[in-house]
């Protein structure tokens, strides 16, 4: 189960030092979890969305204005407005077609490898991400909440031969003690709380494979419509909502959208939590405030310990940008834009100049490879044919490295958008912004062949290269 | 509701035996060129000038015509004065008065050729997997028919009928064999391994069984004719003369 | 009423008679796989395009309404 990375562990997530800040990660303690007392002692009692019939309705719908007013956005990765998606579930609910009482999903399996923030949530602050849950099942009028989580060994796949993702046993452990403290399984307003462990594969935290797998299927993605906000976990309209997002909606709640607002940009208001890994002293989770600059996140982790080759925004469905824009780069969408990049999940990997991009590239696209949920032919054939043709470029290809190079671009349009799940999507992205970011590179490895740098261990946090897993039917 | 014809002469066939017997032949041929098509298309043949979806609108054209032939060898059975079908045998297994278990073998062919056609042309509906899984039973539905044509026909010891069950047997055999060694993974070992015993074994007790039976002496007692119908000229196999 | 062609990339197996019946608005990738545009259809190509979404063996691809609801029944469950 190694992890061959600078991925921190459990006691690394730091806070960046602002005002206003911390606000999801106040409190959090160097070992362990926060207890319900201190968690309360801390934020305060949650405010209740109560009441019967109507009064509950108009509880509920107040309380998703005031979200919406805070302008939370979902932080899995899609940034879509979770106002927007509450009011959805709500709605497909109450339709004369709907699917009946709506469930809730935390989704904490945290698919990409380098991203640490929703299990380090799920490990220290349980209740803050239970007290979200609660909020949401109150606005979307749900009686049962599912809290996927990582199984830290893949138990879910007898037969994997994928390593597990490096989630830490002790998230599990760390809810359902939470879960205790609340009164085990039945919590206020009769909702009922279920934890369910998840497979640990990057399409397993896909919206509608988590939901897939929620409805006693395989860990796979679904084709869409109907998508989960009208026919999710057991045809019931379903709120699928990451941990962080959750913990800021429990936050919301309590201190109000003006509040929210005091920190961020008026498009991306608030806080986030950040995974940045890669040669700085302090790898870690952060919380920064949206729009802060990214030297200002690397001074947070007391600076990097290399000369940056470039940076690796959104995870490993994101986009590369060029170390030398460095100074240029701050953590919002709006000031990633221009670079062709957002922020995602979350995540920051630095590349040091010392490692060799193609070589990295060559065992990143494998793995991209090797987690394709396997069910739809362009992914399938696709990601491997990137793989491989980075593998031949890395190898150096001589005469032929410029088609190559151009045959990369091709794959990269070809898979976008031919997928059942965004999974091509973000390898197309990497690959295309990497052909950019590394064409020096690229092209003298065409030329000469590897060079001293390919030999080194890798240094992009990435869980020991899988075979393509026999999960989907052929 | 036509009246049924009157028997051309008071000891000979009508019109529709004859039409009975080559609408059920052609059904017969139909239905195995059907299957063969069928495996083409699974197989994905496809030449410059025969492509897809030509292979695939043929197999769909060809059974919807077996299915014509066969509703004409059905009606005709039914309006035929001489051996008393009644039109519930054709749905209902069994319950004839004719060869019992032999018609009623055709009563089981129709029935599942029903069921295939029927949640083809509304593929749409069903879904694609309940499409697929009721499809399966043409493995079962051809050799019935073959069963029923050779239990059943009158015509079973001529050199004609004879040759065209060779020929159809020949055909799905064919079909049979190029469809399990396609070599996909998602046939299991045992699958084949049943498809292919289950044909040979198919075959193989056809051979063993015709000379004692159908082409045995006094079939048409053994399998089921009505005493009534015994020692009647066209209980066997006659030369007949058509009256006009 | 605009249709858009859809393809379920799950259901498709890459049988290619889409391509066959369309090629107007659908090829192939390398791979055997169809590549849409997802514009809207022209209202002349309509009957050919239903009749490739009928001919689809696992009736992977759709003819889509405008609103998104589709243009045939087709059986919403998992494929």
């Amino acid at each position: 189960m190694s992890y061959e990375s600078t991925l921190p562990g459990p006691s690394a997530a730091a806070l960046v030092d602002a005002p206003g800040l911390p606000r999801l990660l106040a409190g959090i303690p160097s070992r362990g979890a926060l207890g319900l007392s201190e968690h309360l002692a801390l934020h305060g009692e949650l405010p209740a969305v109560e009441g019967r019939g109507r009064a509950r309705r108009g509880a509920a719908s107040g309380l998703i204005e005031e979200v919406e007013r805070a302008g939370l956005l979902g932080r899995g990765g899609a940034g879509f407005p979770t106002a927007a998606k509450l009011r959805a579930v709500a709605g497909a609910s109450r339709s004369v077609l709907g699917g009946g009482r709506p469930v809730v999903v935390v989704n904490g399996a945290e698919g990409e490898p380098a991203s640490a923030k929703d299990r380090t949530l799920l490990r220290s602050l349980p209740h803050l991400v239970l007290d979200g849950a609660v909020l949401a099942a109150a606005a979307v009028g749900a009686q049962e909440v599912l809290l996927g989580v990582c199984w830290p060994d893949g138990g879910c796949e007898p037969k994997a031969s994928v390593s597990p993702l490096r989630s830490s046993p002790s998230a599990l452990d760390a809810v359902a003690r939470a879960l205790e403290e609340r009164g085990g399984g039945v919590l206020v307003g009769g909702v009922h709380f279920q934890l369910c462990p998840v497979p640990n594969r990057y399409v397993a935290g896909h919206e509608s494979a988590l939901v897939n797998h929620l409805s006693g299927g395989p860990a796979l993605p679904t084709f869409t419509p109907p998508r989960p906000f009208e026919r999710g976990v057991r045809g019931r309209p379903t709120l699928v909502c990451n941990v962080e997002t959750l913990a800021h909606l429990a936050l919301v709640a309590r201190y109000g959208a003006s509040w929210f607002r005091e920190l961020g940009t008026p498009e991306q208001p608030g806080s986030a939590l950040v995974t940045l890994a890669g040669p700085v002293a302090q790898p870690g989770v952060y919380e920064i405030e949206h729009g802060s600059p990214l030297s200002a996140l690397l001074d947070a982790a007391d600076g990097l310990t290399a000369q940056p080759r470039a940076m690796l925004l959104g995870g490993y469905s994101g986009t590369w940008i060029d170390g030398s824009l460095l100074r240029e780069v701050a953590l919002s969408d709006r000031h990633l834009s221009p670079f062709g990049a957002s922020l995602g999940a979350g995540v920051v990997v630095v590349l040091s100049d010392a490692a060799c991009p193609v070589a990295e590239l060559a065992r990143l696209t494998r793995w991209l490879a090797s987690q394709s949920a396997r069910q739809c032919g362009p992914c399938v054939f696709g990601l491997d044919a990137i793989a491989s043709t980075f593998e031949q470029l890395a190898g150096g290809a001589g005469a032929g490295g410029r088609n190559l190079t151009e045959r990369l671009h091709t794959l990269a349009r070809l898979v976008s958008g031919r997928g059942a799940c965004s999974h091509p999507d973000g390898a197309a992205r990497l690959v295309a912004s990497a052909l950019d970011v590394f064409a020096q590179e690229l092209a003298a490895h065409a030329r000469h062949g590897p060079c001293a740098a390919c030999a080194r261990p890798s240094e992009l946090p990435r869980p020991r290269a899988s075979r393509p897993t026999t999960v989907a039917p052929a | 509701m036509i009246a049924p014809l009157p028997p051309l002469a008071t000891s000979g066939p009508s019109l529709d035996w004859y039409l009975t017997r080559s609408t059920g032949a052609v059904a017969l041929l139909l239905l195995s060129v059907a299957v063969a098509l069928g495996v083409a298309d699974v197989r994905r043949f496809s030449t410059p000038s025969w492509p897809r979806f030509v292979v695939d609108a043929l197999h769909r054209s060809v059974s919807l015509l077996a299915l014509v032939f066969l509703v004409l060898h059905i009606l005709t059975a039914v309006l035929d004065s001489f051996a008393s079908i009644s039109p519930v045998a054709a749905f209902v297994p069994f319950v004839g008065s004719y060869r019992p278990f032999w018609l009623g073998l055709g009563a089981v062919a129709f029935d599942l050729l029903l069921a295939v056609i029927l949640t083809s042309l509304l593929r749409g509906r069903v879904g694609p997997r309940a499409w697929r899984a009721t499809h399966w039973l043409v493995y079962a539905c051809w050799p019935v028919a073959l069963l029923h044509t050779l239990g059943t026909g009158s015509d079973v010891r001529t050199a004609w009928l004879l040759a065209l069950s060779v020929l159809c047997l020949a055909l799905v055999l064919a079909s049979v064999l190029a469809r399990v060694f396609a070599g996909w993974s998602r046939d299991t070992a045992r699958g084949r391994g049943l498809a292919l015993g289950g044909a040979l074994a198919f075959a193989l007790g056809l051979v063993l069984w015709l000379p004692s039976g159908p082409l045995g002496s006094e079939w048409a007692r053994r399998s089921g004719t009505p005493s009534a119908l015994l020692g009647h000229p066209s209980a066997s196999r006659t030369k007949i003369v058509v009256s006009p | 009423m605009t249709h858009r062609l859809r393809v379920n990339p799950i259901a498709c197996e890459a049988h290619g008679m889409c391509h066959e019946l369309l090629p107007e608005r659908i090829s192939l990738d390398e791979w055997g796989y169809p590549i849409l545009d997802g514009a809207p259809l022209d209202p002349a190509l309509l009957a050919h395009a239903r009749r490739a979404a009928a001919a689809c063996p696992t009736l992977a691809l759709v003819v889509e309404r405008r609103s998104g609801e589709l243009d045939r029944p087709v059986n919403a469950r998992r494929p």
